[in-house]
């Protein structure tokens, strides 16, 4: 096994097209793998001494976050934190404490599991990628990477640099919640991310609210358009959106629940991150 | 026999009961402590396991030659490398174990009976070539249908693991093999008339999961056979005398040439009492003539090592309106996994043990299944069969609308109650752990809604055995100790402390040490909650003995009489003189080559009288009513330790059984496919509780002491796993007014009957 860590995306990107290659950025999914036996990699490219691909920053638009940066360091970001609180939530359920010292936004994304706790959060967000190509960069939509268990829609030689989260404004508020059986160090069983804003009336302006674990890929609910915006954030509406969250489940029986389990606290959930998400929205 | 008096439960004690630092916990802090897999040794090979990807099917043939030829491939060993035996029950802790079933596990022969049963084992220069090893290896099976749970297993039409298998205990004995291993009965009085007295009957059926005991520290060990046959093995382990007597069995090796060194050991509850990769690295080193070293992995430990027994349970209990019991009847079947030997006896014998009956039967069966061979965890059988019991009584209180521990007060077990199970018992601490829960200022605190409060009580005999200890005292005074009983739980500091009492001198003049097979006589395995009780007792008589030797010292450097020195404080004193003549330990060891020589001594028994263990315990939940999600919100367990030699040690023996207890009642199960393969073997999936999941677990020690130990120590290690099943489901029972019978009361299983309710 041969161990690369280019300085230069351009260098990594050439790394990644050899055979057996693979990317480490955390580690806290790549290392389980390879001591599990499960992969065995001919090239590991660990990305963290490129620029920028740890780095948080303030833009114009919003924020930087480097795809390797630290979940840690994420959840620690004052100002970030109380702009996408329901972002920095997500990232501190992953895994542990230790976890989060090396896990990472971008390996959460790109380890393609339909329960990663980081992903309904950033795409209720609305937040854009940054990937590398052998061409330069290009930009995709969060919501578009992840195609089933494991597959992205990644090209050969592609990958991640950092998200492009957009400034959250006036009356709006996220939030995310996870179902699982223990407290920590477990995978969700139902992961729910809102993002919504609301106008000067207090009716709903937008809002995104997306699904983890209960279909082989993400689901962002669809419709919410007709059914939400302009409208006040009543109990009728807390109860349709249940319903539609329920609705988008196609989920499996595994070890971790089963269809009706999942289903039915998918919408449980979706009632209790939508009201999170308002109650901070009002409060601002 | 050992009659040990008690006179030390009069006298003022100076260390027992107070909380010193422990001799062995800054080499635990500081990482220095080496563990099963922390030894090597220069020319060392690794040992890696061939297991069965199938649950239950015939071995055709083994083809090892391909991975003998591969370059870098020292040993590869089969079930051809082991002698048979005949069929030969041993005890193992609280359970038997069987020579034939054992040389069988250990691996495979003419079948592989569960997933992940050895069938071959290599030893090469390194994990790579090992692994290239295995994968050269050619077994061919043909499969043969499985079977998974006990009332599958005890159909007649059911796929037979064992076709010699003629169930033990009955009678006439049946005529065809099945796959029931033993029936047993435990019980008296007249159960017909005790139900027809009764003005309540409740009567119920549950299940439980087998689980994992879940140490930390995988199955390890390092083996080195020389060419002239003598083996030396470092190993993780319960028991280094029995990995001993079991290897040097399987191998067909004497005693003596066998020296087994117990590491310090990272949990074993119970599970670390029997054999694995033990007699494979032995006979790997044999072969290859270099140490061998094999370590499982977390796979490994989950799929082939043993957990305890699931079950179902049937309970019928009869009571007076007024919440006495008039009578009791059981039917328990285990799971034994792939060879016979479930914890059926002590579960059967202490299911309605914490209870005065008049009228009771306990019903037993030990079934095979094509899982994994069931090892002891923590009062094996107890949880199960008192998890049932307890459920039942609780809602009897609810149905007759008494306080559950006045009930448990009404009909509890107390000095002279003849147990289920034969004898009468000695002074136990039954009643006193409930008045302590009726107490404390839990059992009156509010709930909010969604909440529920649970409590059970729990019963386990402690055990015993064959022990031996030797003392030195060193030139300058200070004490050397050697124990033969691994320290799990901090042992080495209860002993030190007791030795330091008897001796009259401060703990830190003594070094406890646990010694090797070969530097004691044989010594019985840490299990059964034996070793402050059996091992504090050599300890004491060893200390006893010396004591004697000091004063004979004494009175040779005074030219008197023995009689005339008396030991007072770590000192001989000359009695009756005017002018007090003393010596310090310290001027008795420097004086010895005066006197005869080293002073030395040592005591070996088989100790008897162990005192059973009673707790209570008291938790509240609250149950999301739209999740079925349990969060444990406060938990206090109440036990009898009849003396606690360091407290702090008895408080951590209580906090990890309601612990690992909790686990069992609220997440913990294996899950398998219908092929009969494992899909949960790692911490991930098979959910322990982890430390932000369980409140702070509050203790109250009760202190019933037990007569015939010279401190009055009962065995406290394995009682607190008892209670906690019975009292979080009466809890989540409680909490959304619906009976739970089935465990785990994982979240999808609360929400399903809420939603049905």
């Amino acid at each position: 096994m041969e161990y690369f860590a280019p300085t230069q995306a351009s260098e990594a990107t050439a790394l990644l097209k050899k055979e057996g290659a693979y990317v480490l950025a955390g580690g806290t999914d790549l290392l389980v793998k390879l001591k599990s036996r499960m992969l065995k990699p001919n090239v590991v490219i660990d990305l963290k001494a490129l620029p920028k691909i740890k780095a948080i920053e303030k833009t114009t638009s919003g924020w930087w976050i480097g795809a390797a940066t630290p979940c840690a360091e994420i959840t620690e970001h004052e100002e970030l934190t109380k702009e996408w609180p329901g972002v920095c939530e997500a990232l501190g359920l992953i895994g542990s404490t230790q976890i989060q010292g090396r896990a990472s936004l971008g390996g959460n994304l790109c380890n393609a599991s339909p329960a990663a706790d980081s992903v309904p959060a950033v795409i209720a967000a609305n937040t854009i990628c940054v990937i590398a190509t052998e061409n330069g960069e290009r930009e995709d939509l969060v919501e578009n990477i992840v195609l089933s268990p494991g597959v992205t829609s990644l090209k050969p030689g592609e990958f991640i640099l950092g998200f492009k989260l957009p400034r959250s404004q006036g009356r709006s508020g996220d939030s995310y919640l996870r179902l699982i059986p223990r407290t920590e160090m477990d995978i969700a069983v139902v992961g729910v991310g809102v993002s919504l804003s609301l106008d000067k009336a207090g009716n709903l302006e937008t809002i995104r609210v997306c699904l983890g674990a209960v279909a082989p890929r993400q689901v962002l609910l669809p419709d919410l358009q007709k059914t939400c915006i302009g409208k006040q954030p009543s109990e009728e509406l807390v109860q349709t959106l249940v319903e539609l969250a329920r609705k988008a489940c196609s989920p499996i029986n595994d070890k971790r629940g089963t269809v009706d389990y999942r289903t039915t606290v998918a919408g449980v959930l979706t009632k209790r991150a939508f009201k999170i998400a308002l109650e901070r929205a009002q409060a601002k | 026999m050992n009659d040990m008096t008690q006179t030390n439960l009069q006298k003022d004690l100076k260390i027992v009961g107070t909380r010193p630092l422990r001799p062995d916990g800054a080499d635990k802090v500081t990482g220095r402590a080496l563990f099963g897999a922390d030894k090597s040794l220069p020319n060392m090979l690794v040992g890696r396991v061939l297991r069965s990807p199938h649950a239950h099917a015939k071995i055709i043939s083994i083809d090892t030659k391909a991975a003998e030829a591969l370059p870098g491939v020292k040993a590869v060993i089969t079930s051809k490398d082991f002698q048979d035996l005949p069929s030969e029950f041993v005890p193992a802790g609280e359970m038997m174990v069987n020579f034939k079933d054992m040389t069988r596990n250990i691996m495979a022969r003419e079948k592989v009976l569960y997933e992940g049963h050895t069938v071959a084992a290599v030893a090469a220069i390194n994990d790579a070539i090992a692994e290239e090893a295995m994968a050269l290896i050619k077994v061919e099976y043909e499969l043969l249908p499985h079977v998974m749970d006990v009332e599958e297993a005890e159909k007649p039409n059911a796929p037979l693991l064992h076709d010699d298998m003629i169930t033990i205990g009955v009678e006439p004995a049946p005529k065809k093999p099945s796959n029931v291993a033993k029936r047993v009965e435990f019980g008296f009085g007249d159960l017909d008339k005790g139900f027809k007295e009764a003005d309540l009957i409740i009567e119920k059926k549950f299940s439980t999961q087998p689980v994992h005991q879940g140490y930390i520290e995988p199955h390890a060990c390092l083996a080195s056979v020389s060419e002239d046959g003598q083996g030396e093995l470092w190993v993780t382990t319960q028991g280094p005398f029995v990995v001993r007597n079991f290897c040097s069995k399987i191998l067909g090796m004497s005693t003596s040439q066998i020296r087994v060194t117990a590491s310090e050991i990272g949990g074993g509850f119970g599970g670390k009492t029997v054999i694995y990769l033990e007699p494979l690295a032995l006979a790997l080193s044999r072969k290859a003539c270099r140490p061998v070293k094999m370590v499982m992995s977390r796979q490994e430990v989950l799929m082939a090592s043993g957990p305890t027994s699931g079950a179902k349970i049937w309970v019928k209990i009869g009571v007076k309106k007024d919440g006495r019991i008039t009578a009791g009847d059981a039917v328990l079947k285990f799971q034994a996994g792939a060879f016979q030997g479930s914890p059926i006896g002590p579960g059967a014998m202490c299911a309605f043990a914490p209870y005065e009956m008049t009228n009771v039967r306990v019903v037993g069966y030990d079934i095979v299944v094509n899982r994994p061979k069931v090892a002891a965890y923590r009062a094996p059988g107890g949880p199960i069969s008192e998890y049932a019991v307890e459920s039942v009584m609780d809602e009897i209180a609810q149905k007759l609308n008494l306080d559950p521990l006045e009930l448990r007060l009404k009909n509890a077990a107390k000095e002279g109650t003849q147990a289920p199970y034969g004898p009468k018992l000695g002074p136990i601490g039954m009643i006193e752990t409930l008045e302590a829960a009726k107490a404390h200022p839990h059992y009156s605190a509010p709930l909010g809604p969604n909440q529920g409060r649970g409590v059970a009580s729990g019963f386990w005999f402690n055990i015993g055995g064959e022990t031996c200890t030797s003392i030195n005292i060193n030139e300058d005074g200070t004490v050397g100790l050697t124990l033969g009983t691994p320290d799990i739980g901090g042992s080495r500091a209860s002993m030190a402390m007791m030795a330091a009492e008897e001796l009259g001198v401060p703990m830190s003049t003594i070094r406890p040490i646990i010694g090797d097979t070969s530097s004691l006589g044989f010594n019985f395995l840490t299990g059964g909650s034996r070793v402050t009780f059996s091992s504090g007792m050599a300890v004491v008589e060893s200390v006893r003995e010396i004591i004697v030797e000091l004063r004979k010292r004494a009175a040779q450097l005074w030219d008197v009489s023995i009689e005339k020195v008396e030991w007072v404080s770590g000192h001989a004193r000359l009695v009756g003189s005017e002018n007090p003549k003393s010596l310090s330990l310290r001027e008795l060891a420097e004086a010895a080559g005066k006197t005869g020589g080293p002073i030395v001594g040592g005591a070996s028994i088989n100790a008897t009288g162990a005192g059973p263990s009673l707790a209570t315990h008291i938790v509240d939940v609250e149950v999301d009513p739209e999740t079925g999600r349990t969060t444990v919100l406060r938990y206090t367990a109440i036990q009898d330790a009849g003396k606690a030699i360091h407290p702090s040690y008895v408080e951590g023996q209580m906090q990890g059984g309601a612990v690992q207890g909790i686990g069992w009642a609220l997440n913990e199960e294996y899950v398998y496919d219908d092929n009969g393969k494992l899909l949960n073997p790692g911490f991930l999936d098979y959910r322990v509780p982890v430390c932000s999941d369980v409140p702070m677990i509050d203790t109250v020690i009760v202190e019933v002491p037990n007569p015939k130990h010279p401190y009055g120590v009962r065995g406290v290690g394995e009682t607190p796993i008892v209670p906690p099943l019975a009292a979080v489901s009466n809890a989540v029972s409680r909490a959304t007014n619906i009976r739970f019978n089935e465990l785990p009361l994982s979240p999808p299983r609360v929400l399903a009957a809420i939603e049905s309710r």
